[in-house]
């Protein structure tokens, strides 16, 4: 188990030349801008103090870290006050001790007695400030004003503020500014009125505070203090784990008392996060433990008929026999699996080899397919290789941020803060989306250029920019003659630089003034470095690959490539995402993105697991369920997937479902497309197994257990079980194992393995021999794939249109405290900010259809409709409604069409011609489902009652 | 014909027009290379079928694509 304590040092480290001074007769040296404080606390001496805290600038206001420095006058406050070479500092006098006991006794007097009721009790700086200077009595007596009687706030779900226990030292207030970037929080008020306020004097629950925790991590009492601690008690032991929401992939402590999870807190070595955290790593992961988790596997012959509850045994076993007996029947390629962006890499490997080596086939895709599979195709046609270029702290160094089809606030948004950081430090921001995301003006920023384009346009758009880069001889030559293919950039600069792709011809379909594009263009191709984020805005379309490649193009012509501040970054939505597809999880590649026809490639697997290949690419997702509703694809093992929510033309995923005579769903929950399931496998939660994610920049990092599985396998064991069912003899006894094969196969991770992860903390891949500690930065001197290559990217507007019957455009997304469909933050008190599901229409079109805010409106595309409540906002351009998917009850994919993109069968999530209406009922569709969801989610009890797994 | 044969002269249909800027003979080349890459041997025989029985519905790169990864194979086998 790895226990971590983690020390606090009052002040952030100094990054000058070296300097040394003397504290309390010991000598050292630190680079100039550190602060004595943390000079004296990497000697091991610890100043006392309340105000200062190594997460935050220093602020000097609580006059308790006083010291004495040889040859200046007065008690100069240590956080503030730099070192200096010779200086000689005492921070131990009796002067200092009697300064300081006087300080402390003012904010003792004003602070309620009650340590040993307090929830902080042995937690707190307060308490441990007052030990440390030796306070022993309060002369002021607290009869007098005081704010001892101020009212708790609790409406939070996940903290209490408690005012009668804060001693202003304003590290809430700093840390949302600081460090979240938010700015939800002010010191109200003056001298003894002085008092710490959410937004204009608002509840917490109501106020502009984003959850993300900053605040109650930095309070130095019980003031911000979690409502876990508070029921449970305190921590006593932790274990640094990853988290599995996004794909920033923060590292936290799991704070733990005995087996039970008290608190998930950032962990400040953690290198994509530093320390911060959202709503959702922070807070929500109560779901874990939900009551609506299955424990024990379930079985049924049927789908209307109730759940079996039945031994492992009987179910891995069942599993096995199911498939050998479909394929025996039906053929081998009846067959296939989908691995897990929320699960590990060792488990994704284990379920695509149990394909591959097992049934000898290669149906095997992951949900990466319906997000990211336009990345994994774009980035390696142009770069050769399928992922982002940075590390996420190239941000710091970044001129020019491009944000394009991403909502980092909401989707990402640890990372967002650091970009915040980066952009109130002055760097421009460029946002390429159809809605007015938060980015475009928040506290302290507003977007340079916001090109609010029509949905569908992403390629004419980015093709624009070309032209105006190309065409305004703003191409950085140098760069392009040196590190690309120079014949391929020629006619890919001849492409762009007709007349038909600039920005004056394009803004009638794009919607995107010319002169807007124009100026977006020279700002980031002139600006200094210059740096692009995308997200599924720009994968999620008929065009997704070709827009991921446009955009390798800009930054390739403007040599925004292979340094630090640069880069094409794709911001990851799961938090495996990465890894998934890193581990051979696509049907057409093995681990590290080699092509299954590779005889070379395919020996070293077929020597390693003892059997011969099929050297054929085998089914995508989509592929898989056309090929279901053909009568030709039988069987299929999800693990942690709930497709028929999260897949597009639900009503397709369901007749795909209903067709196949055994469906394995392996997951915590009975998600939605467990209604379709022969056989269900109880899954573990991230708490309960070892394992790694590897996260959007490429980072290995460890996934720790710190509880037994509550339902007696980790997934990578149940998947064990069903390969060895199958006669297949794995031996695993740990992840660790596992990890070592994946290095064994995959020359990208050859150099990883769980003592390397150990040591380094994390690593981002390549790792090899000549990179051991992992490659922050790609294609510094040459690309992976050798020369850069332009692709000509023409734009071809999808076949989804607009008409009559279908006037609107309906693009859909994620909301912060929601993530992907539900399944886990709708079992949290996270539902608080988000119950449901809403339409976001602009005023215009909800004038013209005489829907007010609140109303309930049917949204109707050519696949399906739904019925859902409208939020009416100008976030939205006239034309273009927006949705979530993160309810069931909404399905907000019953809308969304096949169409995909055509390179990777990406689905167009982006564009669906819709129609909206005052509705007063549900859909044909929710009725419909509703009632199959009730049915089929029945578990048979002893004495033949049948009971509702959950509501 | 399944719903299923419709989708994959569509998918080919599209496939070959995103390529179409490279000229025809190239579109052809480059979108049966994406054939022989990403599709499985199901759907390749399925639309090799439709090409048999006309190619209704199939654009002309896309066609001779079919054809080019029909050749392909065949010569593999030999």
């Amino acid at each position: 188990m790895n226990v971590v304590r983690e020390i606090d040092h009052g002040g952030k480290a100094g990054s000058g030349a070296p300097v040394t001074l003397t504290i309390d007769g010991e000598a050292i040296t630190v680079a100039a801008g550190t602060s004595v404080m943390r000079a004296a606390s990497l000697l091991g001496s610890q100043i006392p103090r309340l105000c200062a805290t190594d997460s935050l600038d220093a602020f000097g206001s609580c006059r308790l870290c006083l010291i004495e420095v040889e040859g200046r006058t007065g008690y100069p406050a240590s956080c503030t006050t730099p070192v200096a070479e010779g200086m000689v500092v005492r921070t131990q006098t009796e002067a200092l001790g009697k300064l300081r006991r006087g300080v402390m006794e003012l904010y003792i007097s004003d602070h309620p007695l009650d340590c040993l009721t307090c929830a902080a009790n042995g937690d707190c700086e307060l308490q441990d400030a007052a030990g440390a200077v030796g306070l022993r009595e309060v002369r002021y007596g607290y009869e007098g004003e005081g704010h001892l009687s101020a009212t708790r706030d609790g409406s939070n779900p996940y903290f209490d503020f408690d005012p009668a226990k804060c001693i202003v030292c304003s590290r809430c207030v700093r840390a949302c500014d600081e460090i979240q970037g938010t700015f939800a929080l002010t010191i109200d008020g003056r001298g003894f009125a002085s008092k710490v306020s959410a937004s204009q004097a608002e509840a917490f629950f109501t106020s502009e505070c984003v959850s993300c925790g900053a605040c109650v991590q930095a309070c130095p009492t019980a003031t911000l203090q979690e409502k876990s601690v508070t029921e449970i008690g305190a921590p006593d032991r932790a274990v640094v784990t990853t988290c599995a929401y996004c794909g920033v992939g923060c590292a936290f402590r799991a704070e733990m008392r005995g087996e039970e999870l008290v608190r998930m807190v950032p962990w400040k070595e953690g290198r994509a996060n530093h320390g911060h955290s959202c709503v959702k790593g922070r807070f929500a992961w109560g779901y874990a433990q939900h009551r609506e988790r299955i424990l024990e596997p379930m079985m049924r012959g049927r789908i209307d008929e109730p759940w079996r509850t039945v031994s492992w045994e009987e179910a891995i076993a069942h599993v096995a026999s199911e498939f050998r007996r479909i394929q025996a029947v039906h053929g081998p390629r009846s067959v296939g699996a989908i691995t897990s962006s929320r699960c590990t890499n060792e488990e994704t490997f284990l379920v695509q080899k149990l394909v591959r080596q097992g049934f000898r086939v290669n149906n095997i895709d992951t949900c990466a397919r319906v997000c990211h599979s336009p990345t994994g195709y774009g980035l390696n046609a142009t770069y050769g290789t399928s992922a982002g270029t940075q590390d996420f702290d190239s941000i710091a160094a970044a001129d020019v941020i491009i944000v394009v089809g991403a909502n980092p606030t909401d989707g990402h948004p640890v990372f967002a803060s650091a970009m915040k950081r980066r952009l109130r430090a002055g760097a421009r921001l460029i946002i390429i989306d159809p809605r007015r995301i938060d980015l475009v003006r928040t506290p302290h920023i507003e977007a340079d250029h916001h090109l609010a384009l029509r949905p569908g346009t992403n390629v004419a758009v980015l093709t624009a920019m070309a032209h105006v880069v190309v065409s305004e001889g703003l191409a950085d030559e140098a760069f392009i003659r040196a590190r690309c293919d120079w014949d391929e950039y020629q006619d890919w600069a001849a492409f762009v630089s007709q007349p038909e792709r600039s920005p004056e011809a394009t803004a009638p379909l794009t919607g995107v003034p010319a002169e807007s594009l124009r100026a977006a263009a020279r700002l980031y191709a002139t600006g200094g470095n210059g740096a692009i984020y995308y997200g599924l805005g720009v994968t999620e379309h008929s065009q997704g690959s070709s827009a991921v490649m446009a955009i390798a193009n800009l930054a390739m012509a403007t040599g925004n490539i292979g340094r630090p501040g640069v880069g094409v970054n794709p911001l990851r939505g799961q938090n495996n995402v990465q890894g998934s597809c890193d581990m051979g999880s696509f049907p057409h590649e093995l681990s590290g993105y080699r092509h299954i026809s590779d005889v070379a490639v395919r020996a070293t697997f077929e020597a390693d697991w003892g059997v011969t290949l099929d050297p054929e690419p085998g089914l995508r997702i989509p592929n898989m369920l056309d090929a279901a509703v053909d009568g030709e694809f039988k069987a299929l093992i999800i693990q942690g997937e709930d497709i028929l929510q999260s897949d597009p033309n639900t009503a397709h995923v369901a007749a795909g479902l209903a067709a196949m005579e055994c469906v394995v769903v392996h997951d915590l929950f009975l998600n939605e497309t467990a209604n379709y399931a022969h056989i269900f496998l109880p899954g573990s939660s991230f708490l309960e197994k070892d394992g790694t994610f590897t996260n959007a920049e490429r980072r290995i990092q460890r996934v720790r257990k710190v509880m037994a599985p509550k339902a007696s396998y980790a997934d990578w064991e149940a998947v064990q079980l069903i390969a060895n069912a199958l006669g297949l003899k794995w031996t695993y006894s740990h992840p660790g194992q596992i990890m070592d094969e994946i290095a064994r196969l995959t020359p990208t991770f050859a150099g990883v393995s769980y003592d390397a992860l150990d040591a380094a903390g994390s690593l981002q891949w390549p790792v090899t021999a000549g990179a051991p500690l992992g490659t922050p930065t790609m294609h510094i001197d040459t690309f992976a794939r050798g020369k850069g290559k332009f692709v000509v990217t023409d734009y071809i507007p999808t076949d989804e249109k607009t008409g009559p019957r279908f006037p609107l455009l309906l693009t859909t997304g994620r909301i912060l405290s929601q993530y992907n469909v539900g399944a886990q933050t709708r079992r949290t008190p996270n539902a608080a900010w988000h119950a449901e599901d809403v339409l976001e229409i602009h005023p215009h079109d909800a004038e013209d259809r005489g829907v007010a805010n609140g109303d309930w409106v049917s949204l109707k595309s050519r696949a399906g409709e739904t019925t859902l409540r409208a939020k009416v906002t100008d976030k939205v351009a006239p034309g273009v409604v927006y949705t979530t998917f993160h309810h069931p009850a909404t399905q907000a994919n019953v809308v969304t069409t096949e169409y995909s993109d055509w390179a990777t069968n990406c689905p167009e999530y982006k564009v669906t011609a819709v129609q909206v209406a005052p509705c007063n009922h549900r859909s044909t569709w929710q009725e419909t489902y509703g009632e199959l969801s009730r049915r089929t989610r029945k578990i048979a009890m002893a004495g033949g009652e049948n009971i509702a797994a959950h509501e | 014909m399944s719903e299923g044969v419709e989708r994959l002269v569509y998918m080919a249909n599209q496939i070959a027009g995103n390529f179409a800027t490279r000229g025809p003979e190239r579109a052809a080349a480059a979108t049966a290379e994406h054939l022989r890459r990403y599709w499985d041997p199901g759907m390749k025989a399925k639309i090799f079928q439709r090409l048999d029985a006309g190619e209704a519905g199939l654009t002309a790169t896309a066609a001779a694509a079919i054809r080019l990864v029909r050749k392909g194979g065949e010569e593999a086998e030999r």
